[in-house]
């Protein structure tokens, strides 16, 4: 009997110490990544995905854990994703999501539970609920600043226009009103299309009748190159911009000769070979398309992968400052990561020098993008 | 609008039409003879054109390999189910069309794909990789379910529908493609560019019409299938087989979704997620001809056609709002038409 009961007590003492295990674990840094690996917007959540790739082992010797999350590209599973992972997996900080309504959704559980979030898209938040939010991609109006700037320079009064009849082309119409007016370009006409469409000639026929000095496509990924291809077809020959949600070498492949000469606004890690020397964003944008194009194949960098870099690069430069001040796994050590990533560090990075301040969780400026064009089919640096 | 602009919207939407049509058919067809709206046919679509294009690359494409699961799991659940499935000689016919059809068919991909023979190889190659997706998947998901009511058969249809999807971006990935075209050439009518590519869609198009007309008209098989769609009953009494009639529909609807992709890869950029609006919109053209007329639903699928065309040229950002919409009085029509309610037959 006795020796059941000692086996007994073996049995309850093992049993004692796996379930204090997890809480040893908790030391460990837990970083959650929600990311739309599938659904409408996978093309973008793919690369990104791909890039945490980059995400390192330890960092000043505390493990880092990634719990990775697929929304589908909906933000109600976004939203459930982001509260498992704050109440489940405890994790410190969230990246993601790589879709605007997704990361939206995670923004709102983010700033109820106090948990840091790194944002993998560009978006608006009313005033004081972006408390806890970070972006890691371009404000859009920083780069359609570019792109008006570019307009006024080669004399363009009349703007046409034809984007995605969702968030991303309402973004573009928006800011283009507002900078384009001070600036003397008007849109004569707005079109909508939607990404699966298979047929833009209606919208095209209406730009080119309109007669524009110039077309700024307000698109992402491959169905970009559409419109662009119809509007060479009906022998438009003017300038045709279209926004860094084109910048992929997909697009490049799909819209072939109709795409020479287009000019984009980008981040520099596309062109990151053709930077100056001098530039600070040269030696992290090549760390990145080594790595990226080793395990990806050639030419395989674009803009999402790197906002994924971006993202970790961040992390590298916040949370050594955070564990000096708490023990990950507390609430104290998430506000420190969000002191941190305030504090105004110049964190060198892919995509440009981020620079977060309390009041600005944008963080990127001019150095954050550059104007790039398509040559030979190639991006060159403009 | 002038009278070129006109002319321009007239000839995309007629093209698309064209597309919708063949689509609209397929879903007219199969409804019409299994009672299942097909939701996945805009996938066949997606995959015709993306199989081509995974040729042209010089891979084998992700289509076959499934064809080759699918084939083995319908072989197997066949010998599983059926009672007499397992006599030998019914055995062998069907190792015949589940096993080595898919296998010939991987072979031939593995000889064909390196060797960048264009699109007179590669476009009938991908039909003929399709086309058997229709047949396994009507047995697979279908068949089984053959008793229950129109509901059932739709739900299990949309969850085909899911499958099909997220294989389709594990086999092609994310990104759009776009096939090389039959023919870069174009034709001058008047004040007119026609291009090439449209007289394909629309000479396909009138071709394929013709002989689903002749089909159902002038072959017994034809004949088969239309008496099981006007009552399966009926049908099986006189010694037509409900089951092969279903296995002929969903074929024929997986080759014209097919036919559809093959034919709009060069045109337009085609996605693994495409085909879903596209059938969608050869659902509302098979719906206005009240899920059992063809001529209705072939000219409903060119109004589809013109009116988006005419609405993306309008008022772009409610295109989509706008076609959709007009199913709204034709179901008020039907409903008022029709004095009975009639009863689901079970």
């Amino acid at each position: 009997m006795s020796k059941i009961r000692f086996t007994v007590k073996g049995a309850l003492t093992a049993i004692a110490l796996a379930t204090a295990l997890p809480g040893a674990a908790q030391a460990d840094i837990n970083v959650g990544v929600i990311v739309s690996a599938t659904g409408t917007t996978a093309a973008l959540g793919i690369p990104m995905k791909n890039a945490l790739m980059f995400m390192p082992e330890e960092i000043n010797g505390e493990k880092v854990n990634v719990v990775f999350g697929d929304d589908t590209s909906d933000p109600s599973t976004a939203t459930n994703l982001a509260r498992r992972m704050i109440t489940q997996d405890k994790v410190d900080v969230i990246i993601g999501s790589s879709m605007t309504g997704a990361a939206i959704a995670i923004a709102g559980v983010a700033n109820e539970n106090g948990v840091p979030q790194l944002a993998m898209s560009p978006i608006n938040l009313p005033q004081g609920s972006d408390a806890w939010t970070f972006r890691m991609p371009q404000q859009v109006s920083l780069m359609v600043a570019a792109v008006v700037e570019d307009m006024k320079k080669k004399g363009v009064k009349k703007l046409g226009y034809v984007g995605f009849s969702d968030a991303w082309g309402d973004f573009w119409v928006r800011d283009l009103k507002t900078l384009g007016e001070p600036a003397g370009i008007t849109m004569v006409a707005e079109e909508r299309y939607g990404r699966a469409d298979t047929s833009v000639t209606g919208q095209v026929l209406k730009l080119v009748a309109a007669r524009p000095d110039a077309i700024l496509i307000g698109a992402s990924g491959t169905a970009s190159a559409l419109p662009q291809v119809e509007l060479r077809q009906r022998g438009y020959a003017g300038p045709i911009y279209q926004t860094h949600g084109s910048v992929s070498n997909d697009f490049i492949r799909i819209g072939g000769k109709a795409v020479e000469g287009t000019i984009l606004p980008a981040g520099p890690v596309n062109v990151a070979e053709q930077l100056p020397d001098t530039s600070p964003v040269k030696t992290p944008g090549m760390e990145f398309v080594a790595g990226y194009e080793k395990a990806h194949g050639e030419n395989s960098r674009n803009q999402f992968a790197g906002h994924m870099y971006d993202g970790i690069q961040a992390l590298k430069a916040a949370l050594p400052v955070a564990l000096k001040a708490a023990k990950p796994g507390t609430p104290e050590f998430r506000t420190a990561i969000k002191d941190a990533l305030e504090s105004g560090l110049d964190i060198p990075a892919g995509h440009g020098v981020f620079n977060f301040t309390a009041t600005d969780h944008f963080g990127l400026d001019e150095r954050g993008r550059v104007l790039i064009t398509v040559e030979n089919g190639k991006w060159k640096l403009l | 609008m002038d009278f070129n602009i006109a002319l321009f919207l007239a000839q995309d939407g007629i093209t698309n039409g064209a597309i919708y049509a063949l689509l609209g058919l397929s879903l007219v067809l199969v409804f019409t003879v299994t009672r299942v709206i097909l939701v996945p046919q805009g996938e066949f679509v997606a995959y015709g054109a993306l199989t081509v294009v995974g040729l042209e690359m010089g891979t084998i494409p992700g289509t076959a390999w499934l064809l080759l699961v699918l084939g083995a799991a319908v072989f197997v659940a066949d010998a599983l189910r059926a009672e007499n499935g397992r006599q030998p000689r019914i055995l062998m016919l069907r190792a015949l069309t589940d096993l080595v059809l898919p296998a010939v068919l991987l072979g031939v991909c593995w000889v064909v794909a390196p060797l960048d023979l264009g699109v007179w190889v590669t476009a009938p190659l991908a039909v003929a990789l399709v086309a058997p997706l229709g047949a396994y998947i009507y047995r697979l998901a279908f068949r089984p379910l053959a008793q229950s009511p129109v509901l059932v058969l739709l739900i299990a249809a949309v969850g085909v529908h899911l499958a099909m999807i997220g294989l389709g971006l594990v086999f092609f990935g994310a990104e759009g493609f776009r096939s090389e075209p039959f023919t870069t050439a174009s034709l001058t009518l008047g004040p007119m560019m026609v291009s090439g590519q449209s007289l394909w869609v629309l000479g396909t198009t009138s071709v394929l019409i013709t002989s689903l007309w002749f089909f159902f008209g002038h072959t017994i098989t034809g004949k088969a299938l239309r008496a099981t769609s006007v009552n399966r009953l009926g049908a099986r009494l006189v010694g037509i087989p409900a089951d092969r009639s279903g296995i002929i529909a969903f074929t024929m609807a997986a080759a014209m979704g097919a036919i559809s992709g093959v034919l709009i890869g060069p045109v337009t950029t085609v996605f693994y997620d495409t085909g879903f609006l596209i059938g969608l919109k050869g659902l509302v053209a098979a719906i206005m001809g009240g899920l059992v007329s063809y001529p209705i639903a072939a000219a409903a699928a060119l109004a589809v056609g013109l009116i988006e065309s005419v609405a993306s040229f309008e008022a772009s950002s409610f295109k989509e709002v706008i076609v959709f919409t007009t199913i709204i009085p034709v179901l008020l029509w039907q409903s008022l038409r029709s004095s009975h309610v009639e009863e689901e037959e079970e």
